[in-house]
């Protein structure tokens, strides 16, 4: 039952959009940093595309997908039309508005201070005031989410939460609290920088509030593709979902472990301290609990799938998989990019194997994988799937659709693959150019053009999702029918309490993360010597 | 209530994540401020206590006696904040004009320099205000300069800094054919720990404190950059000059000092 199709469409316009604007961003980075060209000798002109391409892919993208998907669920797994949908237009609008509000001074060259802000580096307050706006935005569907759910069990008092929705409620909670931390460095110690009320800034709490929001903003990411794994991959390639519980768990444990990990983002800054280190270490790796047992379920799912269409013995059932099938493609190239960068994530968790990539191109080689290749490549299918709900019409070609998951997961191991080895050689992130022609670095030329090679597929592949679904617009109307979402082996007649509500699952991720930033965030705050002079972006 | 069946410990959900989620921060506190602190004799901690709080991230207790070490040179003092030079009143830039008077014998009666001295016309406040005040101070030194600086106040540095950054920039007496590009200014050698030219001081970017090159007299540049190479002239914050200049080839001093001086200076970014 998808009443609201205007809005959830809106959001998912828009969100691609700006996808598409800052994908060329992207590729014309990665190919005027390369041995391909005779750099651009103006390294201001960088950095302000750098900017922009990382405050519209980490911000506005993510968030205007996650928002729209949600609202897609709530209407059509509690069957119920959404309550409150002129806030949820008002949300949106203030996402549009923050957007423009903060690509202006950045289009400017006001501030090119990059998407993670990089105290004492200070930008024009538009900027920031801009990003807050678009984090305000989401936080109304965050409350609608809430109440949503909370009207729907009023109706249906003690009955198991659809769990498209327990995770996306979930998925709204964690963003709600890990972008508090992000809220607080602008709202605490940026802007009243930006604005000229103080002129110098704790560069060292600014990072710590900023670990808070940047290692759970990638389970934010996360939430809409695993969402996408257990509800609607199932369901699309005819199988069954192999477990409906430990999805709930997999959702509440992301909730949970998610937030008090984030200092591992501050390995080599030395206003942490190397106990608060560890510990965030070891939390890190509990990360990966919820995605094991993912994939561990999804196999299986994707196993009685297969088993389902005939397939039979160890390995053999994989051949009778629909491979056809643009979704059972999504998820595969999905699970194949999130292996790879997940074994790279172990690395860069571990404080002493960090300290060997920290600050090269690795680690922008393997937030590419993760986000743009296993989470991105989720995002498509959503929208594929969703699409003929949305427009009433069917997809305009299903082999342009499989044409353009495979030029995105090629393109992605060629531009995230040589990234990583350029990294392990030790070419440094961050910077406009390199002098290919001295010999030290000479041996990274190569990969390097590889990337952009890869760059280059990826971009041909975006702007033909792009065209896919603007085409699929203009396609004869067809009923699509009810959207669903994937049914368990095992049919959901009751669930404990615990895992159909949040109240322990929050109050944990409220817990753990007092016990992990509370003193090292009270620690900065009270130590009086820590500020340093602001740096102000084209100030002279 | 379902609050009250939730928060509970006969709810095993409950139990067992506040239970594991405690047993996990218990096991990596103690591992991580007692046991690894303690494997690492070479840290030399007082005690328990003292490799606690370091591994919290609070300072050493173990306090070194040593007195903090002099810098060998007087080192430049001058802290620039936004409101510092922001917006000079017609009054501050003409008491700078009388004030500058005194000024024109070297660096000309409009700020143009004919005896190889800088080209003052244009230059940014910043620096005029924070080379006056390296020159008052003894961070930099010049027998002609320091007595002239000796004497000015905290606002006669400010107004001629008001009053220099007013004038329209002018070319140079005897401008010369443009020259391109030195590798150096555009690239730097990254080899060598030099950032291009132009990464501070125009043709890429402006960063506060550095002045514009563009015109300034070829003499005079070299004489400066020597002067930094031979740590002769010591005022650049945290040695950034003294660096560059050290890594610099004679060749390449000469190629940078003949580039900037053969540039127009109406190319220089209008940032201010």
């Amino acid at each position: 039952m998808l009443v609201n199709r205007k809005l959830i469409l809106a959001h998912f316009w828009l969100a691609f959009a700006a996808f598409g604007l800052a994908l060329c961003l992207g590729a014309w980075q990665m190919f005027v940093r390369s041995p391909l060209f005779n750099w651009i000798s103006d390294p201001e002109w960088y950095y302000r595309s750098l900017t922009a391409h990382g405050t519209v892919m980490g911000y506005v993208f993510p968030t205007l997908v996650a928002m729209g998907f949600g609202y897609a669920i709530t209407e059509s797994a509690l069957e119920q039309r959404l309550v409150g949908v002129r806030w949820a237009w008002a949300g949106f609008w203030l996402v549009v508005a923050g957007a423009i509000m903060a690509m202006v001074p950045v289009a400017l060259g006001r501030a090119s201070v990059l998407y993670t802000f990089y105290p004492p580096l200070i930008g024009n307050a538009f900027y920031y005031i801009g990003v807050v706006l678009v984090v305000v935005g989401s936080w109304v569907w965050v409350a609608l989410m809430s109440i949503n759910l909370r009207v729907w069990k009023r109706a249906h008092p003690g009955e198991p939460v659809p769990l498209a929705m327990f995770a996306n409620v979930a998925g709204s909670y964690l963003w709600a609290w890990t972008a508090v931390g992000a809220a607080l460095e602008l709202l605490l110690q940026i802007i009243p920088v930006a604005l000229h009320l103080r002129t110098t800034i704790d560069a060292g709490l600014a990072r710590v509030f900023f670990s808070w929001t940047l290692h759970a903003i990638v389970y934010f990411w996360l939430m809409p593709t695993y969402i996408a794994y257990y509800t609607i991959v199932p369901r699309a390639i005819g199988g069954r979902l192999y477990s409906d519980t430990m999805g709930r768990i997999a959702f509440i444990l992301f909730l949970v472990v998610a937030m008090p990990i984030g200092i591992h983002h501050t390995f080599a800054d030395p206003e942490v301290g190397a106990g608060f280190k560890f510990v965030h270490s070891t939390f890190t790796a509990m990360v990966a609990v919820p995605t094991l047992l993912t994939v561990f379920t999804i196999c299986a799912s994707v196993e009685i799938a297969a088993r389902l269409r005939g397939g039979h013995g160890l390995f053999g059932w994989i051949g009778a998989l629909p491979w056809q099938n643009p979704i059972m493609l999504a998820v595969a190239f999905s699970f194949v990019l999130l292996g790879f960068g997940g074994a790279g994530g172990l690395i860069n968790m571990s404080y002493q194997l960090d300290s060997t990539i920290h600050n090269t191109q690795w680690i922008t080689g393997h937030f590419h994988l993760i986000f743009g290749g296993a989470i991105v490549i989720m995002y498509f299918a959503i929208a594929y799937d969703l699409w003929p709900h949305l427009t009433g019409r069917a997809l305009p070609d299903l082999s342009l659709v499989r044409a353009q998951l495979w030029l995105w997961f090629v393109g992605m191991i060629i531009t995230t693959f040589p990234w990583h080895w350029v990294g392990i050689l030790g070419m440094p992130r961050r910077m406009a150019y390199y002098d290919y022609t001295n010999p030290a670095i000479a041996p990274e030329a190569f990969p390097v053009e590889l990337s952009v090679i890869g760059a280059f597929i990826l971009l041909i592949s975006g702007l033909l999702f792009l065209f896919i679904l603007a085409t699929a617009h203009r396609q004869p109307a067809k009923d699509a029918g009810a959207y669903r979402f994937s049914v368990p082996v095992h049919p959901v007649r009751s669930v404990p309490l615990a895992l159909n509500s949040f109240a322990i699952w929050v109050a944990l991720m409220i817990g753990l993360t007092i016990t992990n930033y509370g003193y090292p965030i009270l620690n900065l705050a009270v130590c009086a010597d820590t500020s340093v002079p602001a740096v102000y972006v084209g100030a002279q | 209530m379902s609050a009250r069946e939730l928060f509970t410990f006969r709810n095993t959900f409950f139990s067992a994540a506040v239970g594991l989620a405690a047993g996990v921060f218990v096991a990596t506190v103690v591992f991580g401020f007692i046991v690894f602190p303690h494997l690492q004799p070479h840290l030399n901690y007082a005690d328990l206590w003292d490799a606690f709080c370091s591994a919290a991230g609070r300072p050493f207790r173990a306090v070194s006696t040593a007195e903090e070490p002099k810098a060998a040179h007087p080192v430049s003092e001058a802290v620039l904040t936004p409101t510092t030079l922001a917006h000079p009143t017609q009054d501050s830039i003409g008491r700078g004009a009388t004030l500058a008077q005194r000024c024109a014998i070297c660096h000309g009666p409009i700020g143009i320099s004919r005896a190889d001295s800088p080209n003052l016309a244009g230059q940014y406040a910043s620096v005029i205000y924070k080379e006056l005040l390296d020159f008052r101070s003894g961070a930099r030194t010049n027998a002609v300069m320091s007595p002239f600086a000796a004497h000015l106040s905290d606002q006669d540095i400010k107004d001629l800094a008001g009053y220099y950054a007013y004038l329209p920039r002018l070319p140079a007496y005897h401008p010369q054919q443009q020259l391109s590009k030195p590798h150096v200014v555009i690239y730097g050698a990254p080899m060598r720990g030099i950032a291009p030219c132009g990464s501070c001081h125009g043709s890429l970017d402006n960063k506060a404190g550095s002045p514009w090159l563009e015109g300034q007299s070829e003499a005079y540049l070299k004489a400066q950059l020597q002067a930094f190479a031979s740590g002769q002239r010591t005022n650049d914050i945290s040695e950034q000059m003294r660096n560059i200049a050290r890594a610099l080839t004679p060749q390449e001093i000469d190629e940078v000092a003949a580039y900037y001086a053969s540039q127009p200076p109406e190319i220089v970014k209008a940032t201010d």
